[in-house]
């Protein structure tokens, strides 16, 4: 606990000065040469190595690999909830959101009570914060339900009252980690329209991780594959599909099946041992 | 259904009367009642009437152990007397109590958030909890002197330890992924603990309170057995009886001190635990 200061720049290096030629000055999150190890000495896992990546203002990025690639890692170096071993990880923006699998909702107040509970903590004045919370329940098509608990919600609204919270904290970039990893197909492809709409009236920018190369085609504008232990950058591809994408249409499924190849590749050079 | 409640439309299709049979409320709350009732006054009966079949055995002389109904009678003939030591005595256990709360709950709490003092103070309250609160009486009382400080001294002894462990264990029994939530929405320090961490402890927190208010009763009625005050108290009118010889009215005493033990237990805790397993969507739909 005593390691989450609210860090916006993180530098485990002593060294400030970032490697010259990249950084782009206007992205909001530069990712340099960060590796991450857990444990001590020889025991210990090589999560991350020599990950670099810059997401520029408003876009929409998603990470994507088998697990244990240390996709969830990277999104927490960016959260600063966590420091990278050395290398450096920049953000570029008021604050960060983080929201993941689990909606991890506080089963003590009611959906309203979640977001209102968000805004205070984000330190938003309590006259404020009615209004604020009624706008976000809203965009997220919860209004019906405010006075729920999170038990008597399915699954889909209880990760809209998540997104609803996230965005009761007014960052600017949006950390996902496999936010609807558990939820039907059904109700993962209407929160994708929501997601997408939502990303294109805030101009957030958002860091969205997932196992699934077809939502990350279906959300992304570039989808970077990372490789398993430890967990590098293989490949960065921008996806030019027109949107709105759908998730099973023949041009996601095409491309889907391209980034997938290079992920078996990858895995299958690392079983041979490199 | 059940004959006489109104249907909304008529019934075919089985899950749809299912969903009404459990949705319509009017008759089954009576019959819920009635089926958690018969069981507590089967047990009650045959408690009596083991109580009554000792006596008619004849094992000890009657004036020793009397009937059940001659005790009732006493019961219902002091009642004044009992109400009155019953409010001196449920008095003195709310100020305990609520002392050790207090306590109980800063200790707790600083203990969970500190390797440093969970290391050091964790087994120490455990012992303390384990100790048997009577011991601490001659000390007590040579410190506070023969008067109610030396009791509620050690009803808070009594009580703190069982309510900071278990707010100790409420506190590691948090997901940790409700923690994380906290920590990614920028709760830290004072509002961490106001927001996050005691309602996400609450529910297993409850055990605690449950046991340290049993542990303030137990410490309360030795106390008021052995520090004998002006007052009419449920303890000192215990051992009253008994030095006086009023068995009836001794046993009368001891039924009084358990019917409090029931109403507390079930009044205070039960309707916590419930509204807090209601709250916390712990209950499963159907027994609710």
């Amino acid at each position: 606990m005593s390691n989450t200061r609210p860090l916006r720049a993180v530098d485990a290096t002593s060294d400030p000065a970032p490697p010259a030629g990249s950084v782009v000055a206007s992205a909001a999150v530069s990712i340099v040469d960060v590796r991450k190890h857990f444990g001590h000495g020889g025991g210990g896992v090589l999560a991350l190595d020599g990950v670099s990546l810059d997401v520029a203002p408003g876009e929409f990025v998603c990470l994507f690999g088998a697990s244990g690639c240390g996709k969830s890692t990277l999104l927490n170096l960016v959260a600063g909830l966590d420091k990278p071993t050395s290398g450096t990880v920049e953000v570029r923006a008021n604050r960060t959101a983080l929201m993941f699998q689990e909606a991890a909702l506080f089963p003590w107040l009611t959906v309203r009570g979640n977001v209102d509970l968000a805004l205070k903590l984000s330190g938003t004045p309590r006259e404020r914060r009615r209004e604020r919370t009624e706008q976000l329940l809203e965009m997220v098509h919860l209004s019906d339900f405010a006075k729920k608990r999170p038990h008597e919600l399915s699954g889909g609204m209880r990760q809209r009252t998540a997104l609803a919270r996230s965005l009761a904290q007014d960052a600017q970039v949006l950390l996902m980690d496999e936010p609807f990893g558990a939820l039907d197909a059904m109700t993962r492809d209407v929160l994708h329209d929501e997601l997408e709409s939502l990303w294109r009236t805030t101009g957030k920018t958002v860091m969205f991780v997932t196992h699934n190369v077809r939502e990350a085609i279906r959300l992304g504008d570039r989808v970077v594959l990372l490789t398993s232990r430890p967990g590098r950058v293989a490949q960065i591809t921008s996806v030019t599909i027109e949107r709105p994408r759908r998730i099973d249409s023949p041009e996601v499924a095409t491309l889907a099946a391209s980034i997938t190849d290079r992920l078996r590749d990858e895995m299958e050079r690392h079983a041979r041992g490199k | 259904m059940p004959a006489g409640s109104e249907t909304l439309y008529p019934v075919e299709d089985p899950d749809i009367a299912a969903f009404e049979e459990q949705f319509s409320r009017g008759p089954s709350r009576a019959r819920k009642i009635w089926s958690a009732l018969w069981p507590k006054l089967l047990a009650f009966a045959f408690f009596i009437g083991a109580w009554q079949f000792v006596v008619w055995t004849g094992w000890k002389p009657e004036y020793v152990l009397p009937s059940p109904f001659t005790v009732f009678d006493q019961f219902w003939q002091d009642k004044s007397t009992l109400w009155e030591a019953t409010q001196t005595t449920l008095g003195r256990a709310v100020k305990g109590y609520s002392i050790a709360l207090v306590l109980g709950v800063v200790t707790g709490l600083l203990v969970s958030r500190s390797k440093i003092l969970r290391s050091g103070v964790g087994s120490m309250i455990t012992g303390l909890q384990t100790m048997p609160s009577i011991a601490w009486f001659p000390a007590s009382i040579v410190v506070f002197g023969l008067n109610e400080s030396a009791i509620l001294f050690v009803v808070v002894l009594g009580a703190a330890p069982s309510i900071a462990n278990g707010l100790i264990s409420g506190v590691d029994n948090i997901p940790p992924v409700l923690l994380r939530a906290g920590r990614v929405l920028g709760a830290r320090g004072l509002s961490s603990v106001r927001h996050v961490v005691l309602p996400a402890a609450l529910p297993s927190f409850v055990g605690g309170l449950k046991q340290g208010w049993a542990f303030a009763w137990r410490s309360l009625l030795a106390g008021e057995l052995i520090v004998l005050l002006g007052k009419p108290a449920l303890g000192q009118e215990l051992q009253g009886a008994r030095d006086l010889n009023n068995y009836p009215m001794m046993y009368s005493v001891m039924v009084m001190i358990f019917i409090i033990g029931i109403v507390v237990d079930a009044l205070v805790f039960g309707t916590a635990e419930r509204w807090i397993r209601r709250r916390y969507g712990l209950m499963d739909a159907s027994d609710s």
